[in-house]
């Protein structure tokens, strides 16, 4: 149904790439990475200390702020931002910008810690895929991908105050499974309509890397 | 191999990456994901929205020495977790629920045998070998019950499973999955609370003994 208008030109990161042809017309188009990616890929590829002081300039205000929504104490919470951190340093070479949004894969970080403490046993994990090292990056699908996660933003943004108040609350763990499924409020339809490409193009992606 | 038809309810997918699921779905929907791109995919988009939501969320300032204090951690030496790779038909997630260890299958009558890898008043993980053409034996559950075909393949009243697929089951649901004839079907069966197979009982008590 949908047809991928892909730029397949490939292209090192942090060169200027022509914007591939877009499906609707957008505000504006991204024709570089965002700051948060060129950060992460400087830590992933350089462990470079400057741009993983960036990161946490960035995320660990956002990441406090998050944990404490979530129930946490301040002091809690500063410690969970400590693990985190630590783990997005550690752990950097996990990071594809192919398949997440920096945003994305902190998130994930954050709940796993959250539980791996409140239930002192490890969230189960799905095997990771192993990138193929020789790969030269793909701009156009990592640009892509920050694209939609920008249109994500924006359905986010034009949800009705209580509709926004439900998904927050679904992601940051306040409902259980059955309430998500029964909650007449949350448009779970509306974002996977929109996330409806990002889907496509993440799938696009995984099949290459799952035989 | 055939593909994977049965997938993971959206509401359980948002709920699994929010970490909200009971630990015994999640060992589950880990493993599904790790042979299921689709679900991969649609897990991504998930972690997007929970990434969308992070960076959306309001700021708390971390205390000023937080930044200092993790920089300099950045060369304490760690140790890294443990990585529990597929083994044969079982994924990951089930390598890690058994601890690496091999299936301790434990005879359950007609054939039939079980590996309880976790059980506490949460919910219970096993997994369980049915030989060809020979029924899952009777069992009574409460509340939810996924089950995670690894080899072979069961039909019941809803369909037929093949390596892979994922039935979830609640207690409205009455259905006898049967293995096919062929192979035997050796599946994961996670539950959110007790699960007790009355197989010593005379079928006819059955109904009896049915929550």
């Amino acid at each position: 149904m949908l047809t991928q208008t892909i730029d397949l030109q490939k292209l090192v990161k942090s060169e200027k790439v022509t914007p591939r042809r877009e499906r609707k017309p957008v505000s504006q188009v991204k024709t570089e990475y965002s700051n948060e990616t060129i950060w992460m890929l400087a830590v992933r590829d350089d462990r470079d200390r400057g741009a993983f002081a960036a990161l946490f300039d960035h995320f660990a205000p956002r990441l406090k702020g998050f944990i404490i929504k979530g129930g946490a104490s301040p002091q809690q919470a500063e410690e969970i931002v400590q693990d985190v951190m630590l783990t997005i340093w550690r752990k950097a070479d996990m990071f594809d910008p192919h398949r997440a949004q920096v945003s994305a894969w902190v998130y994930q970080i954050a709940r796993n810690r959250r539980i791996d403490i409140a239930r002192k046993e490890n969230r189960p994990m799905p095997e990771a895929l192993k990138e193929e090292p020789e790969l030269e990056p793909d701009a156009s699908q990592i640009l892509g991908l920050e694209q939609e996660t920008t249109q994500l933003k924006c359905a986010l943004a034009a949800l009705k105050p209580e509709q926004r108040e439900v998904i927050e609350k679904a992601y940051l763990g306040e409902l259980t499974h059955q309430e998500i499924s029964t909650q007449t409020g949350l448009p779970l339809g509306t974002i996977k309509s929109r996330i409806r490409l990002g889907l496509q193009r993440l799938r696009h992606e995984l099949k290459d890397l799952t035989q | 191999m055939s593909a994977i038809t049965h997938h993971v309810p959206d509401a359980i997918l948002a709920a699994y990456a929010a970490g909200s699921l009971p630990q015994a779905f999640a060992v589950a929907v880990a493993s599904h994901v790790s042979l299921c791109a689709h679900c991969r995919a649609a897990l991504e988009a998930h972690q997007a929205v929970g990434g969308v939501i992070l960076e959306d969320t309001e700021a708390v300032a971390v205390s000023s020495s937080l930044r200092n204090s993790i920089l300099d951690q950045l060369d304490v030496p760690f140790t890294p977790e443990p990585v529990y790779e597929r083994n044969g038909i079982y994924p990951g997630p089930v390598i890690e629920a058994m601890q690496g260890r091999a299936p301790r299958w434990k005879k359950l009558g007609m054939g039939v045998r079980q590996d309880i890898l976790s059980a506490d008043a949460q919910g219970s993980v096993r997994l369980l070998y049915i030989p060809p053409g020979q029924a899952v034996p009777d069992h009574s559950h409460n509340g939810l019950e996924m089950t995670l075909v690894l080899h072979g393949s069961f039909s019941d009243e809803t369909g037929r499973f093949g390596v892979g697929d994922l039935e979830i089951a609640d207690e409205t649901v009455e259905h006898t999955p049967v293995a096919d004839p062929g192979a035997a079907c050796i599946c994961l069966a996670a539950t959110d609370a007790r699960l007790r197979f009355n197989a010593l009982v005379p079928r006819l008590l059955q109904p009896l003994f049915r929550i």
